[in-house]
């Protein structure tokens, strides 16, 4: 059975922060009732969720006001609630998928039997035709997630609650994600609340839209009469809400980025209403980076992500990598950037990016000389982090690569305006949210300049304000003669940076492509049109 | 490399993307030896495997001799085929083992007591009957100890560990299944401590002075913890986003003893017994106590 949650004048502070992370927030939210969740990067979305779970560990904040799940505070000891979070490789609890499965209705007290049965008909109902006994370390990020979902769809519980269930999934898959989350609703008839950045994804299958602010909520109500009302485009615009490509047109022009161009094979579209601005290959100069029959594995393995790479990358040119997850997108950009070695054939820096470096092979060259050339932008920004300040972070870069000190301050100054960081300048990089960490790492990595960055998912986790910032900085950097290599499923930001595409992985389509559209190979390094 | 070891890879690579069929079984890539074959030993519960180790290092380490120690590693050998190792993937993997024994036993030659009489005298080295025999012992004895833990290591599944654990010795369930969730988390840790240097290298603070090296390794340390307790609050969070931690789990497997492990049991102590006879038969029982 549905239940009802409800918020009177409920926030949540962190223990370190002297403004709540989310909150005060007023709702009402009806058994059954299916809710999208939108709001700025940093407006306390996942804490919220967090929050109705009753999982916010309570030695880490403290809580004002009053939330009520079904009437009673939220407690996941009642076995009411199902949480599913964004990270897949964080939530995987048993090294067998059915044993996983099994873990919230063991945890439930179901007899072995009820439990027995239902874990077959919860993995087919997410599309997981594997036997119980496949080990949940060989599932690709996509499978992860539906396995966390199978779980929550064997418990059948009363409330589901999604951490942006598709963020870390390729676009197709992140379709049958969704599908699959909403097969679960509507077996369960669960109240169902998302948080999701990709707001076309769910806006015909949620009852609700919720918006939230720094200080609370900013709208609220159906998302028919939500995204068509002309009174609320600029309030949802401000906040950064990726805007359905069928609401109005905002009534002012008040944004510093032009707004970037749509792409017709991605659902999810930036702002709405705007000037597609023309290509970008009049830009290109010579050839920085080129690969000779590239495979890239990573360390010890006996096979190859990806194999029989030949391409050549110009200054001031955009390439994306896409596929599916588990394609070797992240593997071969380590291998680009030098980080890994060649699994087989190479790698080779051409005399414009060496630039008095002796080896050709950036796999060679000691750190300091490749944190000169190559940038590199991991997928967990966490990783990247050295110093104890957002502002020093930045200006780490452009001091190992002997900028003065005026110079360093000043392209410090530039890219806390350009990605909204300037109120953070001081804070501890690891203490940011995920949005923020994102724009940070990939800042850091623009700040000294690098002829080739290398970046692998730049744009996780944005909300359209800050995703235009983001565009902003990587057309700066490739109008300055850089260029730009992007591990993305986002396909708008890759149109927006004017990107060639390799698709990997599928080696069936790249065949195909190769064959019948020689145009759109990207070892000749430009498109001719 | 020679040319055809890529080939191999790429044509290995094509074959796992043609055929994801679940009726192939997929390996878990955190095992330490890949159980090829399920045999009766292989399912016995994990208690009895436990019992069974320790049995054998109790006849083990009894005595310092080469035949009570020879008779456990014979009889180990000689069932190694039947725990449904891959023996291939087992050499491949464990040669250091042997070379490791053979180091304590080269130590154990120039170090030991020098009685009986004299075999090798060579400049500093000096090796007898003696301190020879008591070499041969260790090295047999460390390679007795090593190969039922090994096989316990790799046959054992962590799950069934920890459903019998809960089920027969009745240790506390959240602290066993956290236990085994967090288990899971300690392999990622080596993973993440690559991308972590290479996210140093990346930043250009790899390398150069033993001053700069030293202070990256801690900025290095520092972020792997906050990473690794991130990730564990995640892993929590997930848990009891789940109903973890609710009074009354159940338990969907029943972790039972069948007449396998009794065999399996009786077996073990016969071969303890046997090497224990053995070495007071050849008048060579030499116990570490007393």
């Amino acid at each position: 059975m549905a239940l009802p949650i409800t918020a009177c004048g409920y926030s949540w502070t962190h223990a370190d922060r002297d403004e709540p992370a989310v909150g005060p927030l007023d709702l009402q939210i009806a058994a059954g009732e299916r809710v999208l969740l939108l709001g700025a990067s940093g407006a306390g979305k996942s804490t919220f969720l967090h929050a109705v779970a009753g999982v916010l560990p309570e030695e880490s904040g403290e809580p004002a006001g009053e939330l009520l799940v079904g009437g009673e505070a939220p407690d996941p000891r009642r076995g009411s609630t199902g949480l599913v979070l964004q990270d897949p490789d964080s939530q995987v609890i048993f090294s067998r998928i059915g044993d996983d499965v099994a873990f919230g209705m063991e945890n439930l007290g179901l007899p072995a039997e009820v439990v027995e049965a239902r874990i077959p008909s919860s993995l087919r109902a997410l599309g997981l035709d594997l036997p119980p006994e496949h080990p949940s370390a060989a599932l690709s990020g996509g499978q992860k997630q539906r396995l966390a979902l199978a779980g929550i769809h064997a418990m059948a519980p009363d409330v589901i609650v999604l951490d942006e269930p598709t963020a870390n999934i390729d676009p197709a898959s992140a379709t049958e994600v969704r599908d699959a989350v909403l097969t679960v609703q509507a077996e369960t008839t669960a109240t169902m609340l998302v948080v999701e950045h990709r707001v076309e994804l769910w806006i015909d299958h949620v009852d609700q839209v919720i918006v939230l602010g720094r200080d609370g909520i900013v709208a609220q109500g159906p998302p028919g009469q939500l995204f068509t009302d002309p009174e609320l485009t600029d309030t949802l615009i401000d906040c950064g809400i990726w805007m359905p490509q069928d609401s109005p047109a905002p009534r002012r022009g008040g944004l510093s980025a032009p707004p970037p161009p749509r792409s017709a094979a991605h659902q999810v579209g930036p702002l709405s209403g705007s000037p597609i601005e023309g290509g970008r290959s009049g830009r290109l100069g010579e050839v920085l980076l080129r690969t000779d029959q590239l495979s890239a594995a990573r360390p010890r393995m006996r096979t190859p992500a990806a194999s029989d790479l030949s391409l050549s990358l110009r200054s001031g040119q955009a390439l994306g990598l896409v596929g599916a997850n588990g394609a070797g997108k992240s593997t071969t950009a380590l291998t680009l950037a030098g980080l890994l070695p060649e699994f087989s054939g190479q790698v080779l820096a051409e005399a414009a990016l060496r630039e008095g470096a002796k080896r050709t092979r950036p796999f060679a060259w000691p750190s300091k000389q490749l944190a000169a050339r190559i940038g590199m932008v991991f997928q967990e920004p966490a990783h990247q982090f050295l110093t104890s300040s957002v502002a020093a972070e930045l200006e780490l870069g452009p001091r190992l690569a002997g900028w003065s000190a005026a110079e360093a301050q000043a392209r410090v100054a530039e890219l806390l305006g350009g990605l909204g960081l300037t109120r953070l300048a001081h804070a501890h990089p690891q203490s940011l949210s995920g949005g923020e960490k994102r724009r940070l790492s990939v800042a850091a990595m623009l700040a000294p300049r690098p002829r080739v960055l290398i970046v692998d998912e730049p744009t996780f986790g944005q909300d359209a304000l800050t995703w235009a910032g983001l565009v902003e900085m990587f057309r700066d950097a490739l109008d300055y003669g850089s260029a730009v290599v992007a591990v993305s499923h986002d396909h708008s930001f890759l149109e927006a940076i004017g990107a060639d595409l390799l698709e990997l992985g599928d080696r069936s389509s790249a065949e195909r492509v190769a064959d019948c559209q020689p145009d759109d190979r990207v070892s000749a390094g430009d498109r001719s049109e | 490399m020679t040319v055809s070891v890529p080939v191999i890879a790429v044509s290995e690579s094509l074959d796992q993307r043609t055929r994801p069929s679940p009726e192939v079984s997929v390996q878990d890539p955190g095992q330490l030896i890949p159980v090829v074959r399920s045999t009766a030993v292989a399912r016995c519960n994990p208690l009895t495997k436990i019992g069974v180790a320790l049995i054998l290092m109790f006849g083990t380490l009894l005595s310092i001799d080469l035949v009570s120690a020879g008779v456990v590693l014979l009889a180990s050998l000689l069932a190694l085929p039947a725990t449904g190792l891959d023996l291939a993937a087992a050499a491949r993997r464990l040669w250091f083992l042997p070379a490791g024994a053979l180091l304590a036993a080269w130590g154990t030659a120039l170090l030991a007591e020098k009685t009986g009489d004299v075999v090798v005298e060579f400049g500093p080295l000096l090796f007898t009957t003696g301190s020879l025999s008591a070499a041969a012992a260790i090295f047999v004895r460390a390679l007795a100890l090593a190969i039922p833990l090994i096989v316990l290591a790799s046959t054992i599944d962590p799950r069934d560990l920890a459903d019998a654990l809960v089920q027969h010795l009745r240790l506390p369930e959240v602290v066993v299944v956290s236990v085994l969730a967090a288990s899971r988390l300690l392999g990622l840790l080596v993973s993440e401590w690559q991308v972590l240097s290479m996210a140093r290298r990346a930043r250009g603070v790899a390398g150069g002075s033993l001053v700069r090296r030293t202070n990256s390794l801690f900025s290095g340390v520092f972020v792997l913890l906050v990473v690794s307790i991130r990730r564990a609050t995640t892993l929590a969070m997930a848990m009891e986003g789940r109903s973890f931690g609710r009074p009354g789990r159940t338990w969907r497997r029943r972790s039972t003893f069948g007449f396998r492990d009794l065999v399996v049991v009786v077996s073990a102590v016969s071969v303890c017994v046997f090497a224990i006879g053995a070495a007071h038969l050849f008048g060579v029982w030499n116990p570490i106590i007393g």
